[in-house]
């Protein structure tokens, strides 16, 4: 019998699953040496018992439980008090679950807010919300560690699939696993000539400069470039197995997708302070707060109501 | 008292959903219910932004399909900013939307639908899933692996993320693709296509031969259907215009950017997915199974209805073959997973065709753009169904108000309905097993939603 993993997703998009999957052909291997007890994407293991007739949500007990997405919804707090209970580690998975993820967008308005005019689109007919069986939601999206103690946290929009075998591999080892604590400009290799020359940053409405040909490594940095790029303020990540970081890898500014380098850290107020010490205005970011678009949990995108009087 | 059956979660599916089976007082099922879960708002939350972002915000509306959302996306902010990319960046984003699909219809095939049939409908759930069949066969497995990682990784190697891409930019795409690039993508894109016909083959043989009858019976409804179709009628999966047939096989055909006039969303107070229905039959909108009002399907069976043909030679001979075997429109609910394969052939053939053209190597691949007020339409044939995002912008290229119809949801108001054929049809007088619950769960897996 191999270790027992449970995995559940909540306010999520299913992108973390299908890293599990990218894993590719090592997750073969490693499914010699894992049970996976519950994984709804792939395993038919349901809460009230297979005839659908209990009368509590159960999920089995596990050595370790992996939740992607954030929480957003009361099914999303049973189910994930329910793997608190049942899982000896849990860890939290991708950025939804670690930060609250692009998801968390929605708490500029709350859940209330976002539910009520998805229903006032113009394709829609006239009509109530919907509130009979479906989960109530909650005030706003919060990360999984705002709800239960999370033992590890691996972030990434998507998770890269080289670092969730690593965890694994650790966990089957019993020892800490490699996780990279720089950020993601440590890990970028284009080519930074040194301040200067930027005082505003433009929208990415224009490509790079750069020779197509040529190495990564010959490229000028984008925030050089006078390109919005959240390298300095985004964890590593990205770039493991893979040697460059994805986005810079198509040419194309980071967004953040990983979260915060520094542990609690605001990626907006950090990425202006890092434009500020670059001599770059930071008025010249077109919707600031979208810097959070990763990492608006923990209470840091507020309803602009209750913003008010912090500015 | 009746009671109720839930199966929570429905598994082997790509989001959050349940079904309630509801039993009378002889235990016979006097209704059946696919309830919708979760909603997230993006239509809200994009509110704000700097359009030429959202393409890389809405591709998180889902892990499977995420170039779809991303390059509807980046048509509608096209739309909005009155930009139109240059032939080249053109053919990028569509040689990259027709390899994702490579991806998801080997997905969605071997490892979510396959262990239903491979493993058996009856058997065991804890051996009935892709990992039961990496024991039961092994070879098959290995090589199913194998062909899903190239899929992902040679999008990855060309376009920086295979999944929550961000190589198409509006105007265009952010990198050209080199010639090296180019023949790699070709070396996997023709390793693909065998697979895919080897996919079409096994399928054949040793897989819908065995259910023959479920294929016919389980989930079986009679509806419209909506796809995409170029001014020849054949298949598109990238561009071209809406096509909405009747089960009569009438047709009715409308551009993109009016999908507004033809299709409207009914809501129900029970599941939070919306339930659109085709608003220009006059007839209104009901689930009744003998006599449903708007209800038409999306997706692959769909698609391969409303197509008079397809442009690529291998696939065309499997839809001939298809429509031979169960006329036009089909309308058997399994059907979708051999509609799936063809698509999967296609996918593979038209992958080469455009790698094949000299042009796709040329580095002129985006357009000049200014962010300004407007409105765009942008839509694409995701793998669950036909794409709809409509965004207007504000004078500084920002978003002020946003609209989706996406793939899974125009098959709400179907799924509920093959639920509720199903679970009325295999439960009779409260006897009922997890073989059962699990094929009423079959018929939903079909749509892939």
């Amino acid at each position: 019998m191999g270790v027992r993993i449970a995995e559940e997703w909540l306010h999520s998009c299913s992108g973390c699953e299908i890293s599990i999957l990218n894993i590719g052909e090592p997750l073969i291997e490693l499914l010699e040496k894992i049970d996976f007890v519950h994984i709804p994407v792939l395993i038919d293991n349901k809460y009230y018992g297979q005839l659908g007739d209990g009368k509590e949500l159960r999920i089995p007990e596990a050595d370790v439980g992996i939740v992607s997405g954030g929480v957003a919804n009361q099914e999303h707090l049973e189910v994930l008090f329910e793997m608190r209970k049942k899982c000896k580690v849990l860890i939290a998975l991708g950025t939804c679950a670690t930060h609250g993820g692009l998801p968390a967008l929605i708490n500029e308005w709350g859940m209330k807010k976002g539910i009520d005019d998805y229903y006032k689109t113009p394709t829609t007919e006239p009509c109530e919300v919907p509130s009979e069986v479906v989960p109530k939601p909650l005030d706003r999206v919060y990360a999984v560690d705002e709800k239960v103690k999370v033992d590890l946290m691996l972030p990434g929009c998507p998770p890269n699939p080289a670092l969730i075998a690593e965890v694994v591999n650790a966990l089957l080892e019993g020892r800490d696993p490699a996780i990279p604590g720089k950020s993601v400009c440590d890990t970028c290799p284009t080519r930074r000539e040194g301040k200067g020359g930027v005082s505003r940053v433009r929208r990415f409405l224009q490509n790079a400069q750069y020779d197509p040909e040529a190495p990564i490594d010959e490229m000028r940095c984008l925030l050089e470039q006078g390109l919005m790029c959240m390298g300095p303020v985004t964890a590593a990540g990205c770039a493991a197995g893979r040697g460059v970081p994805s986005c810079i890898r198509a040419r194309v500014p980071c967004r953040g997708c990983f979260g915060p380098v520094r542990k609690k850290g605001n990626q907006m107020l950090d990425m202006m302070n890092a434009l500020a010490s670059n001599g770059i205005d930071w008025k010249s970011v077109v919707d600031r707060r979208s810097l959070l678009r990763f990492s608006g949990a923990h209470g840091l995108l507020k309803p602009l109501s209750a913003r008010k009087g912090e500015e | 008292m009746g009671k109720v059956i839930n199966i929570q979660p429905i598994t082997r599916i790509e989001g959050h959903a349940k079904i309630a089976i509801h039993l009378d007082d002889n235990g016979n099922v006097s209704d059946a219910f696919l309830h919708v879960m979760s909603l997230r708002g993006f239509e809200k939350f994009i509110e704000g932004r700097a359009a030429e972002e959202v393409p890389r915000i809405v591709n998180r509306i889902c892990g499977i399909c995420p170039w779809m959302h991303h390059l509807a996306a980046n048509k509608a902010v096209d739309g909005c900013f009155g930009v139109t990319p240059t032939p080249t960046g053109h053919k990028l984003r569509e040689v990259c939307q027709i390899m994702a699909h490579i991806n998801d219809k080997i997905l969605h095939f071997f490892f979510l639908a396959a262990p239903d049939f491979i493993i058996g409908p009856d058997s065991d759930y804890s051996v009935r899933n892709v990992i039961g069949i990496v024991k039961k066969a092994p070879d098959l497995a290995a090589k199913v692996v194998k062909m899903r990682q190239l899929g992902q990784m040679m999008l990855e190697r060309f376009a920086g993320k295979a999944m929550h891409p961000i190589a198409g930019v509006v105007g265009g795409f952010a990198k050209p693709m080199t010639e090296k690039e180019r023949r790699s993508l070709l070396d996997d894109t023709r390793t693909l296509l065998d697979f895919a016909l080897f996919s079409i083959d096994y399928a054949k043989t040793s897989v819908f031969p065995k259910y023959e009858d479920a294929i016919e019976h389980l989930g079986a409804i009679n509806t419209g259907f909506l796809g995409t179709v170029d001014d020849t009628g054949a298949l598109r999966l990238y561009d071209g215009h809406f096509r909405l047939m009747k089960g009569d096989g009438s047709l009715t055909e409308f551009p993109v950017h009016k999908y507004d006039k033809f299709l409207s969303e009914h809501v129900e107070s029970w599941t939070y997915g919306k339930l659109p229905y085709a608003k220009c039959w006059n007839e209104g909108f009901s689930m009744d199974l003998d006599a449903p009002k708007g209800v038409y399907r999306a997706n692959t069976l769909a698609r391969i209805n409303v197509a008079d043909h397809i442009a690529t030679p291998r696939a065309q001979a499997e839809l001939e073959e298809f429509r031979e075997k169960f006329g036009r429109p089909a309308q058997g609910t399994l059907l979708y997973h051999w509609a799936r394969l063809i698509e999967l052939v296609y996918a593979c053939e038209r992958s080469i065709e455009l790698l094949e053209q000299d042009d796709i190597t040329d580095t002129n691949i985006r357009a000049k753009v200014e962010p300004k007020a407007g409105r765009g339409i942008g839509a694409v044939e995701a793998p669950r169904g036909s794409l709809i995002h409509d965004y207007t912008t504000d004078d500084n290229g920002c978003i002020v108000k946003a609209n989706m119809i996406v793939g899974t949801t125009h098959n709400i108001a179907p799924m509920n309905m093959s639920v509720r054929q199903a679970a009325t049809s295999l439960i009779k007088g409260g006897v009922y097993d997890e073989g059962l619950l699990n094929k009423v769960e079959m018929a939903v897996r079909a749509y892939d939603p």
